[in-house]
């Protein structure tokens, strides 16, 4: 038998077992979601080629453990049927994960699912100094917890009072949970925008729409929940367009891939250079 | 706008979520369109979550008092959204 290259069959989602010549076999899952038939093909896999079973992974994933070595090609073929590829795993950009967003939740702010499949598009298995995990989560609720990500995405709204149609109720003000809301002497309105969380809560909340969101992205950088374990930081104002939100994740994937050490988490690679340095080159894009 | 005194009253702040709502919901049954609820309801997850049900079911909140005991009063205007 041929040489086995296992980087190259871990690059590709096979994921080596304890017991020899078997692996569990990474699914490209992306935002959460399989289609039904194709689901079907991965229980029809299961049974052929594994043991009977899936396993769910903590990010989202699929994984068919107990494919053989000699299977790979065979269940890649017909994976390939449904349109479903393998994942990836090693140092590169993993799993998309995302919560169901505002297609389907009350209280979902942005179309998580229609963005997960752009950021699996653009970046799924860039290569990378060390795993990179990117997840999106519709809203403060924060159901996918975004800072446990390298680069965590979270829905918000930037709110903006129109006087002409406010019934004064205080809705808005009990509502905030950050306090940034004060109904003052019943004709007036103020919002203090450094304290503003963009939660939307406001303007979600509001019975005569006297609250108008803008849609952004919150993104918090350098999250771990591994060895080590950190919370992502927001080091940017909330970002409102999409271009401005690829045009930073370029250029953070672009830093990680210029300072990160081999197998050095992106959350290090940023203690050790300095957050600083990072939040310069941000600050080059002028991001609105 | 009706900005009388509510046609009845409702206190929620004996159960917890998803029973609050459900307990608007039944009080606002009994009420003609117009006709105003008052609901005594806790901070927290009740203030942040029933008066956005009720807005998804169109009735319309016009006043929020906070009592300053945890509680908060809201008048709502049954269907005021249609």
């Amino acid at each position: 038998m041929a040489e086995v290259d296992y980087k190259e069959l871990k690059k590709g989602g096979f994921m080596r077992q304890v017991q020899k010549d078997r692996f569990s076999l990474r699914l490209r899952i992306v935002g959460g979601q399989i289609r039904a038939e194709q689901l079907q093909k991965v229980t029809e896999i299961a049974e052929k080629y594994g043991q009977g079973y899936i396993h769910m992974t903590s990010r989202q994933g699929i994984e068919i453990p107990f494919v053989k070595l000699q299977d790979i090609d065979a269940v890649k073929k017909e994976l390939s049927e449904v349109g479903l590829q393998p994942g990836a795993c090693g140092p590169r950009v993993r799993t998309i994960t995302a919560c169901q967003g505002e297609n389907i939740c009350p209280s979902g702010l942005i179309d998580t699912t229609s963005l997960a499949k752009e950021l699996d598009n653009r970046y799924f298995a860039r290569e990378l100094p060390h795993k990179f995990k990117i997840g999106v989560t519709g809203c403060c609720n924060n159901c996918l917890k975004a800072e446990e990500n390298d680069l965590g995405i979270k829905g918000g709204l930037k709110p903006a009072w129109q006087a002409d149609v406010c019934n004064y109720c205080g809705l808005c003000q009990a509502v905030c949970p950050v306090k940034a809301i004060e109904i003052v002497s019943g004709d007036t309105v103020s919002l203090n925008e450094t304290q503003c969380n963009y939660c939307g809560k406001c303007v979600k909340a509001c019975p005569v729409e006297a609250w108008k969101g803008e849609k952004g992205f919150i993104l918090s950088f350098g999250g771990l929940f591994g060895n080590r374990i950190a919370v992502g930081k927001q080091i940017l104002p909330i970002v409102s367009s999409k271009e401005s939100l690829y045009k930073v994740i370029d250029l953070t994937l672009a830093f990680f891939q210029k300072y990160g050490k081999q197998s050095e988490r992106f959350r290090n690679t940023l203690d050790r250079v300095g957050w600083e340095l990072f939040e310069k080159e941000l600050e080059v894009l002028n991001i609105e | 706008m009706n900005k009388g005194k509510a046609d009845a009253f409702v206190d929620i702040t004996d159960v917890v979520c998803p029973v609050t709502f459900v307990k608007v919901k039944v009080a606002i049954e009994e009420l003609e369109p117009g006709q105003i609820l008052e609901i005594r309801m806790n901070e927290g997850e009740p203030i942040q979550n029933v008066p956005r049900s009720l807005k998804d079911e169109d009735h319309k909140v016009i006043r929020v008092e906070n009592n300053g005991d945890g509680t908060y009063t809201v008048l709502v205007e049954k269907d005021g959204l249609t």
